[in-house]
């Protein structure tokens, strides 16, 4: 079989699975729609939130933006990893005492107003919007790189698939498809890293390999005597304060980002909240440990094999030649010796331009592994790509049919109709979100620094202080949050002026130091701040406001002893 | 807060005061490897030796991510003992249908 039948005959395979799951997991009310009927169990729920939360760019493009980094991919590493001690310890449990729906349920409900759940509402939609454009990308991509299909029918066959299981199952149905799905994507990066993991350094657990053998050594070194920046000391990429903001602003934007807080609502108890976290960066931590390695070997490999070689020699290799003709590899003998030159002097003498994508993708060829590895790798893509786009379809379903239709404007709605304004909502949101998939605005990349931000700045702050501070009223929250979104978003839009509003220069480079990226930190400072004078002087939150705080805080004690 | 007026037990109190004293010690071990380990005192530690890299490399890209899991469950395993211990009635609000 070639490789092209082997993924195609690969990627039908879990297709069909997911829709057979999606059909079995048809829910019939608003609980089982939104929350999965609270009925998924710890563990399950723990994968669902990693193959929620590792997309498209987490599966393809992560590792590779690693191995340019070096130590500064930190960023990446730590940031969307740390979030989830903070969701563990911060948020999830209380949440899921709580036991809603959503986000601005929380919000509309801790502090008795409307306009703040509107406010929640549509930053999450804004959030969630952002995010899943790149998804359906994903999709496209994926598909017409390994199957040859146009990104524009590969972005429609995402749509149906997604549509099919979403629009059927709800929560339920996209939790266990989830499920599959991290299955695929997680075999799909460990084969081959575990391959090149034993080629380059005899032990195959990549973790230990990078941590114990000499290897991350050796690639520092090389790449000081090629010019480019020694990989295994900290900002050489990025200056400090960069690094610590932008990390920071990615934790705290993770705990804050909806479509990965809804989760906790669907486990059993506030007991199974708690494990699930631990389970769900357990599943995660798999990936984002084998990445860094991933970065190192695929780096080195690609560069003893390129450098100082005969150009001729390395367009016969099967990989160098096909990746070139997807212009994601660049071999150019400019100084016409047919020799290529590896080089830090990226103008003058450097003859190899690689793409940070093509690190994991082409690692299995790189490594001589069997096409079934291949094909596994573009399944796995997929998946990664199709279960963070059903969750965030969902998250924006229930901000417009929950929170803004059901709870805001028409709270008489029954069951029946809920159920059907929600389905609508999900078959509208796969709607735009292929309409960005086929249609990606220019700023892609950029607006993911705005999903983070806004959510940094303003959902995270907002529900830690709803259950940590007793005395957090109506006015405090509501200027905290007008504040941190008003800042981070104009000091966004600031910074990525060209991209924004296609001015010629950004209209300031950075915030005393700090970049776009990290932004978010800033404006979750200022609504700390702003919530926390504005709440102290004005009225406290009524009794039973304060008592539902208690009530979440705590469990029932028995008192007899 | 202490002089905050409560409608909580005596119990709950103690419940919650305990919780939230592990909740700050975890969150300083949590900064402590990552943003303190990794990246302000990454200058200094790049000099110390951690096997085939230096340690502020392996916290940064693989230290911090094991530490964290290790809180996470490290939190669950505790709650669950204190639980056990102040006798807690796992309440399952379901206070709008949904499950069968």
């Amino acid at each position: 079989m070639t490789v092209e039948a082997l993924t195609l005959t690969l990627v039908v395979i879990t297709f069909l699975i997911y829709i057979y799951i999606g059909w079995r997991s048809k829910v019939k009310d608003t609980s089982n729609f939104f929350i999965a009927g609270k009925e998924i169990p710890a563990v399950a729920n723990g994968a669902a939130i990693a193959a929620d939360w590792m997309s498209a760019a987490s599966f393809i493009s992560m590792a590779g933006l690693i191995s340019f980094l070096g130590y500064d991919g930190t960023i990446y590493l730590m940031g969307w990893t740390g979030g989830y001690v903070l969701l563990a310890l911060l948020l999830a449990p209380y949440l899921r005492k709580f036991g809603r729906y959503t986000v601005p349920d929380f919000i509309g409900d801790r502090y008795y107003s409307n306009a703040a759940r509107a406010v929640a509402a549509i930053a999450t939609l804004f959030i969630s919007l952002t995010y899943v454009a790149g998804q359906m990308r994903g999709v496209g991509i994926v598909f017409s790189r390994y199957l040859q299909v146009d990104i524009v029918i590969g972005v429609l066959i995402g749509m149906a698939i997604v549509a099919f299981f979403a629009v059927l199952g709800g929560m339920k149905g996209i939790t266990w498809t989830q499920v599959i799905q991290y299955s695929v994507l997680i075999v799909a990066i460990i084969i081959p890293a575990a391959a090149i993991s034993l080629k380059l350094t005899g032990n195959p657990i990549p973790q230990l390999s990078l941590t114990f053998s000499d290897i991350a050594q050796k690639l520092s070194v090389l790449q000081i005597e090629l010019g480019m920046t020694e990989y295994l000391a900290p900002f050489t990429d990025m200056t400090a304060i960069n690094v610590f903001c932008v990390t920071l602003a990615l934790m705290i934007g993770t705990a804050g980002l909806p479509h990965v807080i809804i989760r906790f609502y669907t486990v059993k108890s506030v007991r199974a909240a708690r494990w699930s976290a631990g389970w769900a960066l357990l599943f995660i931590a798999l990936l984002y440990t084998v990445a860094p390695a991933i970065g190192v070997f695929a780096k080195y490999n690609l560069i003893t094999s390129l450098h100082d070689t005969p150009i001729e020699q390395a367009e016969s290799y099967n990989w160098a030649s096909k990746w070139e003709e997807t212009g994601l590899l660049q071999l150019d003998d400019k100084d016409g010796d047919g020799i290529l030159t590896f080089s830090g002097d990226e103008d003058m003498n450097n003859e190899v331009t690689i793409d940070p994508d093509i690190i994991v993708l082409s690692t299995p060829e790189v490594a001589n592994l069997a096409p079934i590895v291949i094909a596994l790798v573009a399944a796995g893509g997929l998946a990664a790509a199709l279960s963070t786009a059903s969750g965030l379809l969902l998250a924006m379903s229930s901000a417009v049919s929950h929170d803004l239709y059901y709870r805001i404007f028409r709270p008489e709605a029954d069951e029946k109709q809920r159920l059907k304004v929600g389905r609508i909502m999900i078959f509208l949101a796969v709607i735009i979100a292929g309409y960005f998939g086929i249609n990606p605005p220019g700023f892609v990349g950029e607006v993911v620094a705005f999903a983070f931000g806004l959510a940094a700045a303003s959902l995270f702050p907002a529900i830690l202080l709803g259950i940590f501070d007793k005395r957090m009223n109506r006015e405090g929250a509501i200027w905290g949050i007008s504040t941190g979104l008003a800042f981070t978003v104009i000091m966004i839009a600031l910074m990525r002026s060209v991209q924004v509003f296609g001015t010629e220069a950004p209209i300031i480079e950075s915030f005393f130091g700090i970049q776009a990226q990290g932004i978010g930190v800033i404006g979750a400072i200022l609504n700390f701040i702003v919530a926390f004078i504005v709440s102290r002087r004005t009225a406290a939150p009524p009794e039973e406001i304060q008592e539902m705080v208690e009530d979440i805080r705590v469990p029932r004690i028995s008192e007899k002893k | 807060m202490e002089n905050e007026q409560s409608n909580l037990s005596q119990k709950q109190q103690e419940y919650w005061k305990k919780n939230t004293r592990m909740i700050s010690i975890l969150l300083i071990i949590w900064a402590s490897v990552s943003l303190v380990a990794g990246i302000i005192l990454a200058v200094p530690f790049s000099h110390i030796q951690f096997f085939g890299v230096p340690l502020s490399f392996w916290f940064a890209q693989q230290g911090s991510i094991l530490t964290f899991l290790v809180i996470i469950f490290f939190y669950a395993i505790k709650m669950d003992k204190l639980d056990k211990e102040y006798d807690v009635q796992e309440v399952i609000l379901s206070e709008e249908g949904g499950s069968k």
